[in-house]
């Protein structure tokens, strides 16, 4: 693969930001966000030169993806009210404007969704565990004591992981020498199996740390908050925080005796205890999303930096938000392993004095694989090698799924569920993971599992009201567009086929959706309505899980044509820079 | 589950309150006691709170803290606490605006008891929490809202 070295160059500066004067305790210094050359001339695009004396490597949201692949990013990721115009709420030009990326780079690949099947093709897949693991292993010889960060849905999201519960993961999470971890998607393979595979599995390796998850009754924690760690004599803290809307979002029959919520008090409690505790550096490991990261930043003291997840945002830069002693980085990883973040932080006199910081995508076809992790990932993956890459049908058109309203392979979903299950209209929850498949590509039983794997997979056909409808899109409208980030959820809206309907996310709660029409007419508040669905976060009774309803779908359909997928039509954004029409 | 905490938790509440709860004395000794019927059949704040107190003036106070989820993760049990600091508390009630009946809980303390009750109410919909607690023979209040949703699609 062909990569000039001034190209390479690009990657490296454009990414990367150096600054001044963070955190904890000090507020009277200014803190400057600023474009670094790195002073050495790279002879490698990895190359990374060691800065500072306290180190951490952050990824998050892989969903289970062990080997490389194509991930589009959004054209649609709205930010509204304070979020307006602000990372991670760009898309497409205003993304690559915002933070100096060239169009048509290698990098405006990685970020964007600009001319994606072209820039796919010529710059090849992302991600995977073997060049992750060769990335990993590069920046750990630059920097020795450096701490793995994982920000959890780690154990979900693959047919193997579904397979193994999780088990294909937490190897693969352990050979790539990942030190702490938090968790969302892990809680849907219930508590006992999360508390067993931390006993027997993690147990002296890797650490699972979450100061938000309280048993019910009398709120003891379930987890360790925090860990003590030291590099180079330096005494850090890493607190972690997990998806604080599980129960809601995720069945909460799985968690049954856990409650868990944002909990800034006791987090700010806990802050003071390591600071008390002699840490110089503290860094909360969160699943939060990134609005919900960037708000408890500003409301929390005394934390160096948040590392994030959950809302699959990749930001090249830290955000670097004040509150009322200091200030504190928000950095947001990506997800499906297209990214690796390294910051670098130097202490002097007890407290951090100066970062750099630097996210790395993983361009598979850069990077060698690690023989040990390959040799891995083709052992796990053996045995169901054959049902794994079966080819279900052909795409003629771009499957993705990212996007506030819908996804050319959500859409593909809703179709399959109203033509196999007879119903007036479909819907299919706004995930932000699974492969993207460019047109000629198979649909293999892995690439559509990379859509559906879940422990609560079943389809389902219910009757509900018009009145009823209303209520179930203005509730996950809120879910997404409240103005308060503490009150959103992530994900994104739900899909719909057969349903269309108006929505404007700048207005309040009950008042967001309007025009709703089904197959032509408009829907009628005490008429009943039949609609697939999948994913019910209540028990269901029965039902065939989803992914066997889309491949009757994908083996009858043969070839799969969507250019567009449908989404709703849209008031008050505008102008948004977080859209992008396409 | 942590004794201790539990103790601490016991001891802070009312004792009859936490008797009743955990079936200690059976519904008539409850009764006995003194259930207030009006009040928990009352379907505004303002009969719930003159069945309850005599009156339905109250005085915003800045000195009583509810604990509660800012969004319920299951409406049927939702965790509220109730802390005020405040002299000579005498009882603590706690109302749900949109429920229809609003009145959750209603504790007396006696004599000597820190003004601090928790407790789990029932939630029908996004709501207005009310906390009630008379001190001193004056009745203060603070509110907060507690958001039920539905669920999915995080992710």
């Amino acid at each position: 693969m062909s990569l000039s070295r001034r190209e390479f160059l690009q990657l490296l500066t454009a990414a990367s930001a150096a600054g001044f004067a963070l955190p904890g305790c000090d507020n009277s210094s200014t803190t400057t966000a600023q474009t670094a050359t790195q002073s050495a001339t790279p002879t490698d695009p990895y190359e990374l030169k060691s800065f500072g004396n306290v180190s951490f490597m952050h990824f998050t949201d892989c969903h289970a993806q062990l080997l490389p692949l194509h991930f589009r990013e959004p054209n649609i990721n709205l930010g509204l009210g304070n979020a307006y115009g602000k990372a991670p709420h760009l898309v497409g030009n205003k993304f690559l404007k915002h933070f100096g990326i060239k169009p048509g780079t290698r990098e405006a690949y990685a970020y964007t969704y600009l001319d994606y099947v072209e820039a796919a093709r010529q710059y090849g897949k992302v991600g995977g565990f073997a060049h992750l693991a060769t990335l990993i292993k590069q920046i750990r010889a630059q920097r020795p004591s450096a701490l793995l960060l994982d920000g959890g849905d780690t154990w979900q999201g693959s047919a193997t992981a579904l397979w193994t519960q999780g088990q294909d993961m937490v190897d693969a999470s352990k050979l790539l020498g990942v030190d702490i971890m938090t968790g969302h998607w892990e809680f849907t393979y219930g508590a006992e199996r999360v508390q067993e595979i931390i006993k027997n599995d993690l147990d002296g390796q890797i650490e699972f740390l979450a100061q938000n998850v309280v048993e019910t009754t009398f709120e003891d924690r379930i987890f360790n908050p925090y860990t003590l760690k030291e590099q180079n004599g330096i005494k850090i803290a890493i607190i972690g925080q997990a998806f604080p809307y599980t129960p809601i979002a995720n069945p909460r029959y799985m968690i049954p005796d856990w409650s868990f919520g944002i909990r800034d008090e006791a987090l700010q409690e806990l802050v003071d205890e390591v600071r008390g505790k002699g840490a110089q550096v503290v860094v909360v490991l969160s699943h939060n999303g990134m609005d919900v990261d960037l708000k408890m930043a500003s409301r929390v003291t005394g934390i160096d930096a948040i590392m994030g997840g959950h809302t699959h945002d990749g930001v090249p830069a830290p955000s670097i938000i004040s509150n009322s002693t200091g200030k504190t980085l928000v950095i947001n990883s990506g997800s499906n392993g297209k990214f690796l973040s390294v910051l670098d932080f130097d202490v002097k006199g007890g407290k951090v004095s100066d970062y750099r910081f630097k996210m790395l995508p993983v361009f598979s076809n850069l990077i060698k694989a690690d023989a040990q992790m390959a040799a891995y990932i083709d052992k796990v993956r053996a045995p169901y090698k054959a049902k794994l890459e079966e080819k279900l049908a052909i795409t003629d058109s771009l499957l993705y799924r990212r996007g506030n309203f819908n996804g050319t392979f959500d859409q593909l979903i809703l179709d399959a569920q109203i033509e196999v299950q007879g119903a007036d209209m479909a819907f299919s929850p706004g995930f932000r993971w699974g492969v993207s498949l460019l047109p000629g590509e198979a649909i293999t039983r892995e690439a559509l599992m990379s859509q559906t794997a879940i422990t609560y997979p079943k389809a389902t056909l219910n009757t509900i009201t018009g009145e009823n409808l209303k209520v179930i899109m203005e509730g996950i409208a809120d879910n997404l567009f409240h103005e308060d980030p503490y009150y959103q959820m992530g994900g994104d809206m739900v899909r719909t086929a057969g349903l269309k309907y108006t929505i404007d996310p700048t207005a309040k709660m009950d008042h967001r959706i309007s025009d709703m029409e089904i197959n032509g007419s408009a829907v009628e508040a005490s008429k009943e309505y039949t609609v697939a669905g999948w994913a019910a976060v209540n028990p269901v009774p029965e039902g065939r899980p989803i992914w066997e309803v889309v491949e009757e779908y994908l083996k009858d359909i043969k070839v799969v044509k969507i250019d567009k997928p449908n989404v709703p039509k849209l008031k008050g954004s505008s102008g948004n820079p977080g859209i992008a029409n396409i | 589950m942590k004794r201790r905490t539990f103790m601490k938790g016991s001891l802070a509440g009312s004792v009859l309150a936490v008797a009743a709860g955990s079936g200690l004395l059976k519904p008539t000794d409850v009764l006995a006691a003194g259930w207030p019927k009006g009040a928990f059949d009352a379907q505004t704040e303002a009969d719930m709170l003159s069945s309850l107190y005599g009156s339905s003036s109250a005085a915003a106070s800045g000195k009583i803290r509810i604990k509660a989820p800012i969004q319920a993760e299951n409406g049927r049990v939702v965790p509220v606490k109730v802390q005020a600091d405040l002299a000579n508390v005498e009882a603590i009630a706690v109302a749900v605006a949109k429920n229809p009946r609003p009145l959750a809980t209603s504790v007396n303390l006696s004599g000597g008891a820190t003004g601090y009750y928790s407790t789990r109410i029932k939630m029908g919909k996004t709501s207005k929490v009310t906390a009630y607690v008379k001190a001193g023979g004056k009745l203060h209040t603070a509110s907060k809202t507690v958001k039920v949703t539905v669920g999915g699609c995080g992710g």
